[in-house]
């Protein structure tokens, strides 16, 4: 650790792992509920899940950038942190407001939370993702604010370079669009049209900054490859990000009401998202070929890599899929679009917290690497986590395609409930995929407790 | 705007092709030119998007029953289960259109039934609503299908 500042990550990581461990647990409930659909009701019903298991999602993952920020920035800055107590500080409101939020979904009926959480002042819950109270949506908004004040403050007094740069226009691009958390109309056309002012315009629009220089400073780490290089194929690939993807954002506005040009736009630009994409993949094997230095942290470099890949899978290769109007007319909300949003946020953001994790928490831990018996376990949790999830996506894209030609397409359609019936059984198949990656978790999760033969840093 | 924009960019690709040099500068430079005008392009669109709304998005019926319904939709967590308009969850059936589909009075019928306790089923909560409330709900699922969709869904089962 070149700064003792940076030590201030170590307990966003932890965060982020232990709420990972929960996200994955009741992802195995809802999976269960398809098939068993009386699995733990009333006790749990379904919705109240699918809230646990996507916020959590979004909670660890914001745990993770904020850990891989405090832990970059004074290395970029060649400074130390501006405030590690306010990081401190922060660290424990945003886990104490994740955790209350998440007991509160748990037990009492939503209704009631909404009720006694100030939802009559202002109504901004009970929407996909943005379930959250009205309390913690000030608190994230708070947290992230003096989280980006930090940051700043420590860049002010130090190095800028483009890693940093890009680093923090992506989270003030996250803090932004997420004020877009609190419009809610009366009207649904306008409440939807700007929903996705969030949920695009983070994944397919800002998170990809993020995602690109905490991938860009990993590289530079583990291959000892020229900084200018990295930093110029960085520039490029979030140029083609957000000139694609931000008209991209049309591909949600093809059937809420919005006007039909939407088809065209949205169809030319969001087809070209993959682009980004793929360069991201090009650029990860390319520096990793063109490597200066051999780091003894092999572990780090394969989930670099793979986060290149599965990111282009998920959200490139998944999403074009079905992006086009005349195909989405008949996958819009089927399980074609669960099979997409696994794999994407597991290939992209996901992964590239757990690359950041898997390279910086051995140096935290004071190594420059884990010992090798230590990476070869946590390489195991690599294929299985990955594999799993592989197969996940393959399952519910069968699922998806039988349930749009049965339901939509055929000429005798069937209801919705006789459609899911009949798909019964990948939906097995995806909760036994699950059960691997819960163990691949839990070997992931071994591998921080095993020891062996380290070297300093 | 998008003049300055292209403007930029003949100037930077002649700068490449007069130094044979990509350099970092020019790359930040046209991320900056090209974001800024692709997000100008976007507010461009979502302004025009907003003039043509009303005749489409059926807000001349957005009654305070509707306003109301909408309200019980939220707080009920209704999108955690169903989709509306093809967004939400996909463990139980397209609301947009559900109106249409089954009509006022089985929709009311069905939500005070639940849960049906069919073992095995996939088991939709008891709301508690009142008379009122359900016929709020049920006005706002019918604004609901009366927006303009482009056509969506491709049949009456959602
Ligand atoms: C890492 C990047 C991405 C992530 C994390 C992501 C995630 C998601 C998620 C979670 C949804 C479902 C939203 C909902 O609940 O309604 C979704 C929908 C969608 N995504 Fe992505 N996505 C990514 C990139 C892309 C890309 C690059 C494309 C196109 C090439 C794309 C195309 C779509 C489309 C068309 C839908 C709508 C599906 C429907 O109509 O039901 N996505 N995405
Ligand atoms: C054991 C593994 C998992 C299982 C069994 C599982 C199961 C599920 C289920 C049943 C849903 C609800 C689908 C619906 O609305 O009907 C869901 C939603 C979702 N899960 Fe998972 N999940 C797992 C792991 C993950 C992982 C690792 C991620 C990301 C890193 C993830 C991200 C999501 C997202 C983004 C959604 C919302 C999708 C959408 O709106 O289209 N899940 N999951
Ligand atoms: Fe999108």
């Amino acid at each position: 650790m070149q700064y003792q500042s940076q030590a201030v990550a170590k307990p966003y990581f932890i965060a982020a792992i232990a709420l990972f461990v929960g996200q994955i647990i009741f992802g195995l409930i809802m999976g269960l509920q398809y098939v068993v659909g009386d699995f733990l009701f009333p006790e749990i019903p379904f919705n109240v899940a699918r809230m646990v298991h996507t916020n959590l999602l979004i909670v660890w993952l914001l745990f993770g950038f904020m850990g891989a920020t405090y832990y970059l920035i004074p290395e970029e800055s060649e400074t130390e942190l501006f405030s590690p107590k306010l990081a401190i500080i922060t660290f424990w409101v945003f886990l104490a407001a994740g955790v209350a939020t998440i007991i509160g979904y748990l037990a009492v009926p939503y209704a009631t939370l909404a009720k006694f959480t100030g939802n009559d002042l202002l109504a901004t819950m009970g929407r996909e993702f943005l379930e959250q109270p009205l309390p913690t949506k000030v608190g994230i908004v708070i947290v992230v604010l003096s989280f980006i004040f930090n940051v700043i403050m420590t860049m002010l007094k130090g190095r800028k370079t483009a890693i940093s740069l890009v680093l923090v226009l992506g989270l003030i691009g996250l803090a932004v669009f997420f004020l877009f958390s609190f419009y809610n109309p009366h009207n649904l056309v306008k409440d939807k049209y700007y929903w996705w002012w969030v949920v695009h315009l983070w994944v397919e629009g800002v998170w990809e900054l993020i995602l690109g220089a905490i991938l860009a400073f990993v590289l530079i780490k583990v291959t000892g490859v020229d900084r200018e290089v990295v930093e110029k194929w960085l520039y490029v690939i979030i140029t083609m990000t957000l000139i694609t993807g931000i008209i991209g954002t049309g591909h949600h506005y093809y059937w809420i009401g919005a006007p039909a040009y939407w088809q065209v736009w949205g169809s030319v630009f969001s087809a070209l998202e993959p682009i980004p994409f793929f360069m991201l993949t090009i650029f990860a094997f390319n520096m990793v070929n063109k490597r200066r230095r051999e780091h003894p942290n092999k572990a780090a470099t394969l989930w670099a890599l793979g986060t290149g890949v599965m990111a282009f899978l998920g959200a490139g290769v998944w999403g074009f899929l079905h992006t086009l109007a005349p195909v989405n007319y008949y996958t819009h909300g089927t399980q074609l679009t669960a099979a997409h949003g696994h794999m994407a946020f597991y290939g992209a953001y996901a992964m590239v917290v757990l690359t950041i994790i898997s390279y910086a928490m051995p140096i935290l831990r004071g190594r420059a690497a884990n010992s090798n018996k230590a990476q070869v376990v946590e390489m195991w949790s690599f294929w299985l986590m990955t594999v799993a999830m592989v197969f996940i996506t393959l399952f519910l894209t069968a699922a998806g395609v039988l349930q749009t030609w049965l339901q939509r397409i055929s000429t005798t359609p069937m209801s919705f409930m006789a459609t899911q019936d009949s798909v019964a059984i990948f939906y097995w198949m995806r909760e036994g995929a699950g059960v691997v990656f819960l163990i691949g978790l839990i070997v992931y999760i071994t591998s921080f407790f095993i020891k062996g033969e380290t070297k300093a840093t | 705007m998008a003049i300055l924009y292209i403007l930029q960019v003949i100037y930077i690709n002649r700068e490449i092709a007069m130094a044979t040099r990509f350099t970092k500068s020019m790359a930040r430079n046209i991320f900056f030119g090209g974001s800024l005008f692709f997000f100008l392009l976007f507010l461009a669109l979502t302004f025009d998007t907003n003039q043509k709304l009303p005749k489409r998005d059926n807000s001349q019926n957005l009654t305070a029953s509707v306003i109301h319904g909408k309200k019980l939709w939220e707080t009920n967590n209704c999108i955690g289960c169903h989709t509306l308009l093809g967004e939400g969850a996909y463990f139980a059936p397209e609301l947009g259109n559900v109106y249409v589909r089954r009509g006022p009075d089985f929709i009311k019928a069905w939500i005070k039934a639940q849960p049906t306790g069919a073992p095995g089923r996939r088991q939709m909560p008891q709301f508690n609503f009142t008379e009122q409330e359900l016929e709020d709900l049920v006005q706002f699922l019918k604004y609901t299908s009366e927006i303009n969709t482009n056509n969506w869904p491709p049949n009456i089962e959602g």
